[in-house]
């Protein structure tokens, strides 16, 4: 962790994350009533409404405010569920190996060819509309990805020596996969988690543009989806869904900021600044020109 | 050179029985799905006639749905048998319209408009990221990936959004919706073409932004690592010109992880292509998609679910073919 502190990706995108959720979680209490019809429809930015109004009248910035909280909310809430699914379901098949392990890479491998959207569209639209739905349908078709990568990780660390030891001196499995192996991806473990978390945020945000979220509820998806539907585009007024849209965007560049410092930290050649290869300079056998 | 041929078609018909094997799990789940779900399937799907239709329409219905009171494995064989026919059922949106007919022509848009961006994107991307590595630190090394993980960071639709606000609303540079001006027949005529590619400009080209970073970091990230690799310093010492370590050296191998990458990449990418075809009206499958979900219509959605996977897998075939002429390791 401390290491992670140390680079400069990581800490300022540890920054704009926490920036993001103190909004997200103290904004609400200082906006108005995200709901409320407040104005004319489609106000520009004006000193009584900062973000204009949407097509119906309301608080543009109310409704980004209050929208962030369920959309992250839900977002972290699926990340965590989508690691830990494919925790388990990748961990199983790199720790025991053979018939399983092909059975369940198969199946890995079925669902990561298998085009999202589609599925979940086809899946939700039978369900009905909320968070709670959302989370099924996302855990449901994104948890090949992790299991994948945590697979592998698995897979290469059950060769090693200590877990060899650990094996040997008679450990129940459940302990050397939670003592022996886990701490040792840790890392791996919290950038699997990350982008889970920004898949999470961008799919959720899809569905829900598509109508097919609870839109009786205000999210950073249903924002953008009355947005196009009270004609946005046709009328210019762009404050209806650019606050909204950067909001996606910050949260989930700060996230993969936080991922590619993770990234520099545990693979050290990614970080390195010496001369690794590139384009041949002259062999220092005489002085440099200045 | 005979073995090798031989090696090239077990590993492709490997392949290729993977996809079968992938395709026929989403034909059952595509079967399994309503019938899993709480409540009566045909109740949902007709909820939309109710009152328009007679009671025994709505039987006949059901009946041409494949959804009767037969057991589940009747009701599977006469799905399956349906589907070898070509036959998806009946659209309720586009009623009384075949769903293979209400898809047909909108999945050459998509197929079209996708294959462009992905392409365009793949290549640019990793052309990009392989300069940017070679020249480490360089311009294009600082500038490149985070202004363009930054972009990558917006949804595809919403970056569709900007992009028609900005060059079609304000600047009137190019159109705002459609494939085509209405004016015009389709055909092989100049006037036609010219104008598929200007409404084709903005929708494409927002889908490369956005896919762009992801490619460039990737390839950046594989070939720093392949140029830490001894061969290339080898290569190197025996001075050998440098584009050619470059190129047959270093590329070549840091290829290899980002092509894999680009069959899985296409199902998430087309997912991309669906949301920003709605944006612009674009005649694709994306826009079938929300007039299915807003008019409930179960039947076209479930089509569009199986047509967008068989493509996406049909695809990834093809990305296999391209690894086996790179990649020599596919065919030992």
């Amino acid at each position: 962790m401390r290491g992670l502190l140390a680079n400069r990706k990581a800490r300022l995108g540890l920054g704009l994350l926490a920036v993001i959720a103190v909004l997200a979680i103290a904004g609400p209490w200082f906006a108005h009533d995200p709901l409320a019809y407040l104005g004319d429809p489609l106000e520009a930015p004006s000193a009584r409404h900062w973000l204009g109004t949407t097509g119906q009248g309301q608080d543009v910035l109310a409704q980004t405010l209050v929208g962030a909280r369920l959309t992250l909310g839900v977002g972290f809430v699926t990340g965590l569920l989508v690691l830990i699914i494919g925790a388990l379901i990748g961990g199983t098949a790199g720790y025991l190996g053979g018939r399983v392990d092909d059975l369940f890479t198969l199946l890995i491998n079925v669902f990561l060819v298998m085009p999202g959207l589609p599925l979940m569209v086809v899946i939700a639209a039978w369900l009905p509309p909320g968070p709670l739905t959302m989370m099924g349908v996302m855990v449901l078709t994104g948890w090949s990805w992790n299991a994948r990568v945590l697979r592998s990780q698995v897979l290469t660390l059950r060769n090693r020596d200590f877990v060899a030891a650990a094996v040997v001196s008679g450990e129940p499995a459940w302990r050397v996969v939670v003592v022996e192996i886990l701490p040792n991806m840790a890392s791996l473990l919290a950038s699997a988690f990350i982008g889970a978390t920004i898949y999470a945020i961008g799919a959720q945000v899809g569905l829900e543009f598509l109508g097919l979220g609870d839109l009786s509820l205000v999210t950073w998806g249903t924002n953008l989806y009355w947005a196009t539907n009270d004609a946005a585009l046709i009328t210019g007024s762009w404050w209806t869904f650019v606050p909204t849209g950067l909001g996606v965007a910050l949260t989930g560049f700060a996230l993969s900021l936080i991922n590619f410092g993770i990234d520099e930290v545990t693979n050290p050649r990614l970080a390195a600044t010496r001369h690794v290869a590139g384009p041949p300079r002259s062999t220092p056998v005489m002085r440099e020109e200045p | 050179m005979i073995s090798t041929l031989r090696a090239s078609a077990g590993f492709l018909l490997r392949r290729l029985g993977f996809y079968g094997l992938a395709g026929f799990v989403a034909l059952t789940l595509n079967f399994l799905i309503p019938r899993l779900m709480p409540g009566d399937p045909a109740t949902v799907m007709f909820a939309r006639f109710q009152g328009e239709l007679e009671p025994e329409a709505i039987d006949a219905l059901r009946e041409a749905f494949g959804l009767t009171d037969a057991p589940m494995w009747e009701q599977y064989l006469q799905y399956l048998t349906a589907l070898s026919q070509g036959d998806l059922g009946l659209s309720v949106a586009y009623f009384p319209a075949p769903v293979t007919e209400v898809i047909g022509v909108a999945l050459l848009w998509t197929v079209l408009l996708a294959g462009v961006a992905v392409v365009l994107a793949f290549g640019l991307g990793s052309g990009l990221g392989a300069l940017a590595a070679w020249r480490r630190n360089g311009l294009l090394d600082q500038i490149a990936p985070p202004l363009l993980s930054f972009l990558g960071a917006f949804p595809y639709f919403w970056l569709a959004m900007a992009a028609a606000w900005i060059f079609g609303f304000q600047l009137g540079w190019f159109p705002l919706r459609h494939a085509y001006d209405a004016g015009l027949d389709p055909g092989f005529t100049w006037a036609f073409i010219s104008s598929v590619i200007s409404h084709a400009v903005l929708p494409a080209g927002t889908m490369v932004l956005a896919a762009l970073g992801g490619w460039l970091l990737a390839m950046r990230n594989t070939m720093v690592g392949v140029l830490g690799e001894d061969f290339i310093t080898y290569a190197q010492a025996r001075g050998l010109p440098s584009r050619r370590v470059w190129l047959h050296y270093a590329v070549r191998n840091a290829m290899m992880p980002n092509l894999t990458g680009f069959g899985m990449a296409l199902g998430f990418v087309l997912s991309g292509a669906l949301l920003t075809e709605i944006v612009f009206a674009y005649p694709g499958q994306g826009y079938l998609l929300i007039n299915a979900v807003l008019a409930q219509d179960y039947p076209l959605m479930q089509g569009l679910f199986l047509t967008i996977t068989i493509a996406v897998l049909g695809a990834n075939w093809l990305v296999d073919c391209m690894t086996v002429v790179i990649d020599p390791r596919t065919r030992t």
